[in-house]
């Protein structure tokens, strides 16, 4: 293998290009075509080494699409996905498998994500154990040195899952990703499946790896706040588009688009003597419909006749700032929300 | 036990049932293991079904070194002969003691079921394990397949056997052993489905193993117990279908002894001497449901969820 250790700071670590990804649904009737979902539409994005970019989005947005077509476990219907200027679909399957050690994968279910019938040890060492024979010594001093970094013990390697509570389930899940010391985490919902408390812990657990390792996270959540501790670079996706990407201040602070809007009004807030007031939930739209014009339009309080005729393309605001808006001047100008405590 | 199928259909009672082992302190596998015998200990219907399995087979290694008196010697001047000192269930037609006969016939018996379950497990497991881990047109030509020869009766298929290759021990072996695949192939598959959607699998795949290691060290560990359930089961019904068709005569050939050639033997004395048709039948009956309880009672010692309740 000839891959440049350190790249230079200008390759970017992933590179996804034009990533479209559409799944047929189960035929109707013999003699009607087959309905498609466009599960993820035109997306494009760049990860450089040791940044890291959020995704964020409802069900049905895109997001886990995505981060599986990223791990190179579907072949995407077009575009490319490109890991240090290398398009993995393009690889041969030899290849692809040793590539594999520096991208790995958090999922979001730590009760189904690990095997109950392994021991601990043969859980995390999997990434290593798929690449070839390894002899046990070696691996069990690798298993024992991720399980100390993720805070458990080495005596936990010969016990099995079930013994586990959630959050160090999850540990063990990061163990497993980390043991190739790869150069990026894809975790799909990695805290939302776990209790508020014991998601901080996970999420400063990540957060301490990261800066340790210098790694880089897709992170995929639909907790603004989970994307906002870990991220450099936040990117909304509504339908399988991105409509708006940009820094995580700067979104806050200036959405620039009605649906990064509405996600961060809906973001629910403690606060003393407060009025509780119910949220104004919309609908959520269906990928199925394949109409003109803004995705956003039937949910949007900003649409016009312009907006449901054209979609608009997705152009800077600012200074690394995209959205796909008409009215971003408009959304811009609304004062911003209570800012949150992180 | 660790769970196969519990974490999917029951989310929410596992992380409190394992919140709960937590408060009950850590325990390691094999602390579950012994817990595994002293539930099995405690489950009725597990110990009087290995009790009269264990009591079958034991018939059979008997019969091996020891029989009161040989089960091929003819003696017909002391023909249905009643239960007496020296036969302890009187003689048969031929005047030869039933207990010996009792004995070697638990060995075809046994021989039958195990060599039919062993060609069902390992035809109808690995093209199961194929269809769930290939999809597609391999999925579907395999179910269509098993299909196909499911919708023949054990019975009859055994009997166009016999036609083709002759009657005997090993036609109706191969027939009840092709009986029994398409029943692994379905239970496989579908439990195989299931273990292939777990996350567990998808992070298998992340890791950049392919299908077979997938297979081999995921799913085949994870529907091991329900395949272990199922062999038992279809254990008991091969020797039913092996008494069958031994009493059809297509079976084990005399002088061969087996239950169901007994029965067939009995069937023309049955109201001169009843009881020659009640031994064998009672004995098929014990091994059945010997077998039919073990199964049952494994299917509850191996599901973790029903394991809490008992």
């Amino acid at each position: 293998m000839t891959m440049p250790d350190q790249p230079s700071p200008a390759t970017p670590l992933l590179e996804v290009t034009d990533l479209a990804q559409r799944y047929t649904l189960p035929r109707e009737s013999l003699f009607k075509p087959a309905a498609q979902v466009h599960a993820l539409n035109g997306v494009t994005a760049q990860v450089m080494p040791g940044r890291s970019l959020g995704v964020v989005g409802e069900s049905g947005s895109g997001k886990s699409t995505f981060a599986r077509l990223v791990m190179a476990l579907e072949l995407p219907s077009a575009g490319q996905v490109s890991l240090l200027g290398r398009d993995l679909n393009r690889m041969p399957p030899d290849e692809l498998r040793r590539a594999r050690r520096d991208f790995q994968m958090v999922f979001q279910d730590p009760y189904g994500s690990l095997d109950p019938r392994q021991t601990i040890a043969r859980i995390v060492a999997e990434p290593l154990t798929a690449l070839g024979r390894i002899d046990r010594a070696t691996l069990r001093e690798r298993v024992a040195i991720v399980l100390r970094q993720v805070g458990l013990r080495d005596a936990d390697m010969d016990k099995f899952p079930h013994e586990f509570s959630g959050g160090q389930r999850q540990r063990i899940a990061i163990a497993r990703a980390l043991i190739t010391q790869p150069k990026l985490i894809v975790a799909d919902e990695p805290v939302s499946a776990l209790d508020v408390s014991v998601q901080a812990q996970v999420l400063n657990l990540m957060q301490d790896l990261q800066d340790e390792f210098g790694l880089s996270y897709i992170l995929i959540s639909h907790d603004l706040a989970v994307v906002d501790l870990l991220c450099d670079e936040i990117a909304v996706m509504y339908l399988g588009r991105i409509v708006e990407q940009g820094r995580p201040a700067d979104l806050f602070a200036h959405s620039a688009h009605p649906y990064t809007r509405a996600l961060l009004d809906a973001v629910p807030r403690a606060r003393a003597g407060g009025v509780r007031r119910r949220r104004g939930a919309q609908p959520i739209g269906s990928q199925a419909s394949a109409a003109a014009g803004c995705p956003y339009a039937p949910r949007c309080p900003l649409a016009d006749q312009h907006c449901r005729e054209t979609a608009p393309a997705l152009r800077n605001v600012g200074d690394a700032h995209l959205a796909a808006c008409h009215h971003t001047d408009a959304v811009m100008a609304l004062p911003p929300v209570v800012a949150e405590a992180g | 036990m660790p769970s196969s199928t519990r974490a999917s259909r029951w989310p929410t009672c596992e992380r409190a049932a394992d919140r709960i082992r937590r408060h009950r302190g850590n325990r390691t596998g094999r602390a579950a293991a012994t817990g595994f015998w002293r539930r099995a200990l405690r489950h009725r219907s597990f110990v009087l079904g290995a009790v009269l399995s264990l009591l079958v087979l034991g018939a059979a290694l008997l019969s091996l070194v020891w029989t009161p008196w040989s089960a091929y010697d003819i003696d017909v001047a002391s023909k249905l002969h009643p239960p007496s000192a020296a036969h302890w269930l009187g003689t048969d037609v031929l005047g030869r003691d039933i207990v010996s006969l009792l004995l070697v016939g638990a060995r075809s018996t046994i021989m039958v079921g195990v060599i039919a379950v062993g060609i069902g497990l390992s035809f109808g497991v690995g093209l199961g394990l194929i269809a769930a881990a290939r999809k597609g047109w391999t999925e579907e030509l395999i179910m269509r397949m098993s299909d196909f020869t499911f919708a023949f009766p054990a019975v009859l298929s055994a009997i166009m056997l016999a036609a083709v290759a002759g009657p005997g021990m090993v036609t109706s072996i191969t027939a009840i052993g092709i009986f029994q695949i398409p029943t692994f192939v379905r239970v496989t598959r579908g439990s195989a489905n299931a273990i292939w959607a777990r996350e567990f699998v998808l992070a298998a795949r992340a890791a950049g193993k392919g299908s077979f290691r997938i297979t081999i060290e995921h799913v085949l560990p994870n529907i091991l117990s329900i395949l272990i359930v199922q062999a038992t089961i279809q254990f008991a019904l091969a020797i039913l279908a092996e008494a069958a068709l031994s009493y059809l005569g297509l079976g084990t050939q005399p002088p061969q002894p087996s239950w169901g050639r007994m029965l067939n033997d009995a069937q023309t004395l049955l109201f001169q001497s009843p009881m020659l048709a009640v031994y064998p039948g009672a004995a098929i009956a014990i091994a059945v449901l010997g077998l039919n309880l073990l199964g049952d009672g494994l299917r509850d010692l191996l599901d973790p969820r029903l394991a809490r309740e008992r």
